[in-house]
């Protein structure tokens, strides 16, 4: 480890506190209904859907719209990559794509999981990218979005039957958060040197006289909301390692920033609309010390290097470089893996199958923790929201007192839906590992041997039930059982996480408020701060250890011995 | 519930021509006015010919230039469309090893790669990624230790004075952002560019 890594760290910290404030203000006005610079392209799309956007709905209604409106994207984007060889934008002539990995491309995409089982550049065409893929990366983030709104609203109606109408919300969060955005990072990641053409690959004759073939397209575009609607989803096979989507030292810490900066906005947010932006600092407060452990983890392990290079006469000062590019080097490419887990994001700029055991073991662990370090868009206040649910549930049972939470009672409704969306990821993450790794269809994947080929499997299906869609990418996992099955786990991932929680949300608005007094539990300062990190890690270790001691505990010891598979 | 199936469809349908129409073709026609090397993938020609891009490693073997990082790129084999043989720094297909670090192939392949790296300087440590692969497969640069290894091979193959070679490392060197964000390194191609230069 380095000074420079830690200060190019500690400038990325600095970055998202300044960002956090400004984005929470605009956020919470917009879905106030009072920044609307686009009024007439907004009125326009609801009367020609025919929505009345002054017509709130139930909890059940909302959910139906974005269960609706998932199934449409699903079923398009399906179709799409399986005609697109009959469709214009296609240079380089790429045939359909198949049933099994359409159809787990369609779901990864519309999850915000953009978990990748093809290669983009040989399969899909720029029609696919831009009209299906782009599409979706902006969709599933403004889903997310609407949700983390509408759970807020549950905190803060008083005895209301409605949570705020879906559509209006999945519209506002396009237009005027995640366009005006995308717009700005996507110039700015070209002016840093990521391509934005229609071009057919280009044949360049090398100074040695070979050809090379170099993959084009739009990528700027889509780049920008990968990041920023923490989709994760690459243009390119290797995602932003690949110097046309992150080409710079500079392109990188924008893309990092990109990643936290509506999921941190969001905690200011709601502390807005709970009034109290104090409740929100107290959940970034949460998140952040989680990050910086994993930071910690993963910067030191990847700095140590691999002992078992030692025995060569190589000069390991730069670390444990496989997989990983130079200009990144080690701290830049840890902290990048770190953020990319903490969110849902999932794009990766070096490569997570190469890294150390324990540096392996910080995204594997920051996705069973489900993502509420910051998180996805929206998704990541949910289920951070869904663990201060549990986290001040133990505190009232430990003072035998009904616990509150800004102003809310939290009763048995609740804690129960909570349960429920807390138990359905470790269930498809281990279930569906434990069934991989005794079946045929399962093993036949691996691509190392020992622990760390078990390790393959169970990220898999983390990174498939958290909707984050990065990957221990040496899995060949564009098979029918593994885009069936990682296609199940996103989808238990999303929506039985989503439907207890607007349940929540329901049953919450239609609470009446209850004035804090002298035995309400502060939930603003310290004690609930290590409350919260303290009930995340005793949920997350209790459920995950045993499989974790399977993979890279036991790898990282056999490391050390010097035992090679 | 399906009395939203209409919004459903429309909403589907505006943002699809807002966010996957509208939204890249607009990118598209202000990136090409403001920066339209970049946007066109910052492609090098030489003598009116593409050589290669700016930002995209390409793969050097001979004695004479500068070599990039180990790239675990592939190509489909030509002889059997199933199959795919090691093609490094192959743009069109980019990758990555994906070796995990018990991996005795991995162990394997730094010690043949090292092996080959200490006969033409012996002596010097060999720095680390020289003998890792690229996450990219594509990756554009090389530490300057990673550089300054190979001058010695370099300025034999080409007759050159070893000072004269270092030199011209030294000024390839690109530093960190305002002396703080990301690594110091090379970019090969370019520095093999001026190599060229220097001897026509």
């Amino acid at each position: 480890m380095t000074i420079n890594g830690w200060l190019q760290i500690a400038l990325f910290a600095v970055l998202i506190v300044l960002v956090t404030r400004p984005l929470g203000a605009w956020m919470h006005a917009v879905f106030e209904g009072k920044r609307r610079f686009l009024g007439i392209l907004e009125t326009g799309i609801y009367r020609l859907a025919g929505i009345d956007e002054r017509r709130e709905q139930h909890w059940t209604a909302y959910a139906a719209g974005m269960l609706l409106f998932s199934a449409v994207s699903i079923v398009a984007l399906y179709l799409l990559q399986r005609f697109q060889a009959s469709l214009p934008l296609n240079p380089m002539g790429l045939g359909n794509n198949s049933v099994d990995n359409s159809f787990n491309t369609a779901v990864s995409f519309v999850t915000n999981t953009n978990w990748q089982s093809y290669t983009p550049e040989t399969t899909m065409s720029y029609l696919t990218q831009m009209v299906g893929l782009t599409v979706q990366n902006f969709a599933s983030a403004a889903v997310g979005i609407a949700l983390a709104i509408a759970l807020a609203r549950g905190f803060t109606r008083r005895q209301s039957g409605t949570i705020g109408n879906f559509w209006v919300d999945l519209v506002r969060g396009t237009l005027y958060v995640l366009l005006p955005l995308s717009i700005v990072a996507a110039l700015l990641f070209v002016w840093q040197g990521v391509p934005q053409n229609f071009s057919a690959y280009v044949d360049a004759t090398t100074l040695e006289g070979a050809t090379q073939q170099i993959a084009q397209g739009p990528v700027a575009s889509q780049e920008a909301i990968k990041m920023l609607g923490t989709n994760g989803g690459g243009f390119f096979n290797t995602n932003s390692a690949h110097p046309y989507e992150n080409p710079t030292p500079l392109s990188n810490l924008v893309q990092m920033v990109l990643i936290f900066c509506l999921g941190a906005g969001l905690t200011n947010t709601f502390g807005r609309m709970v009034g109290d932006q104090r409740q929100g600092w107290a959940i970034l407060g949460a998140m952040a010390a989680l990050w910086l452990g994993g930071v910690a983890l993963a910067y030191s392990a990847e700095s140590a290097g691999n002992p078992a290079f030692a025995q060569f006469s190589v000069d390991q000062s730069a670390g444990n470089m496989e997989g990983k590019e130079v200009r990144f080097g080690i701290a830049a490419s840890a902290l990048f893996a770190t953020v990319t887990t903490d969110a849902s994001c999932g794009a990766v700029n070096a490569f997570h199958d190469s890294f150390t055991p324990l540096g392996g073991m910080v995204p594997l662990i920051n996705m069973m923790l489900g993502e509420i370090i910051v998180g996805g868009v929206g998704a990541g206040l949910y289920g951070m929201l869904l663990f201060v649910v549990i986290a001040i549930f133990i505190a009232g049972l430990m003072v035998g007192r009904t616990p509150e939470y800004v102003g809310k009672k939290i009763e048995a409704r609740e804690v129960k839906m909570t349960i429920l969306a807390i138990l359905c990821l470790p269930l498809a993450m281990l279930g569906f590992t434990a069934i991989a790794s005794v079946i045929e269809p399962g093993l036949a994947g691996l691509a190392n041997a020992g622990p760390h080929g078990f390790t393959e499997m169970l990220y898999a299906y983390t990174s498939g039930a958290a909707n984050n869609g990065s990957a221990f990418a040496g899995l060949s996992a564009n098979t029918p059982w593994y885009n069936y099955s990682i296609g199940i786990a996103m989808l238990i991932g999303r929506f039985l996480v989503i439907l207890p929680m607007l349940a929540i949300a329901g049953s919450l608005a239609a609470k009446k408020i209850v004035p804090a007094s002298s035995g309400t539990f502060p939930t603003h300062g310290m004690l609930f701060v290590v409350l919260l990190v303290g009930t995340i890690l005793i949920v997350g270790g209790l459920t995950f250890f045993p499989a974790l001691a399977l993979g890279p505990i036991v790898e990282h010891l056999a490391m050390q011995a010097g035992t090679l598979y | 519930m399906l009395n939203q199936l209409r919004p459903a469809i429309f909403v589907f349908a505006v943002l699809t021509l807002l966010t996957g129409v509208a939204y890249p073709y607009a990118i598209t026609g202000i990136a090409q006015l403001a920066f339209p090397y970049q946007a066109g993938g910052s492609l090098v020609t030489r003598d009116g010919k593409v050589i290669g891009a700016e930002i995209i490693g390409q793969n050097f073997d001979s004695a004479r230039y500068f070599h990039g990082r180990p790239s675990a790129t592939t190509a489909t084999d030509p002889n059997d469309a199933t199959k795919t043989v090691p093609a490094p720094y192959n743009a069109a297909n980019s990758s990555a090893s994906n070796a995990g670090p018990t991996s005795k192939a991995l162990i394997e392949r730094v010690q043949d790669d090292v092996a080959k790296l200490q006969a033409e300087n012996p002596g010097a440590k060999v720095p680390v990624d020289l003998v890792t692969t690229t996450g990219s497969g594509l990756d554009p640069h090389v530490t300057p230790a990673g550089a300054l290894f190979q001058v010695p091979r370099v300025a034999k193959a080409r007759g050159l004075d070893e000072a004269r070679v270092r030199r011209l490392v030294e000024d390839a060197v690109e530093g960190r952002l305002f002396g703080l964000i990301g690594e110091r390194r090379v970019n090969v191609l370019k520095l093999n560019l001026a190599l060229d230069a220097l001897t026509g």
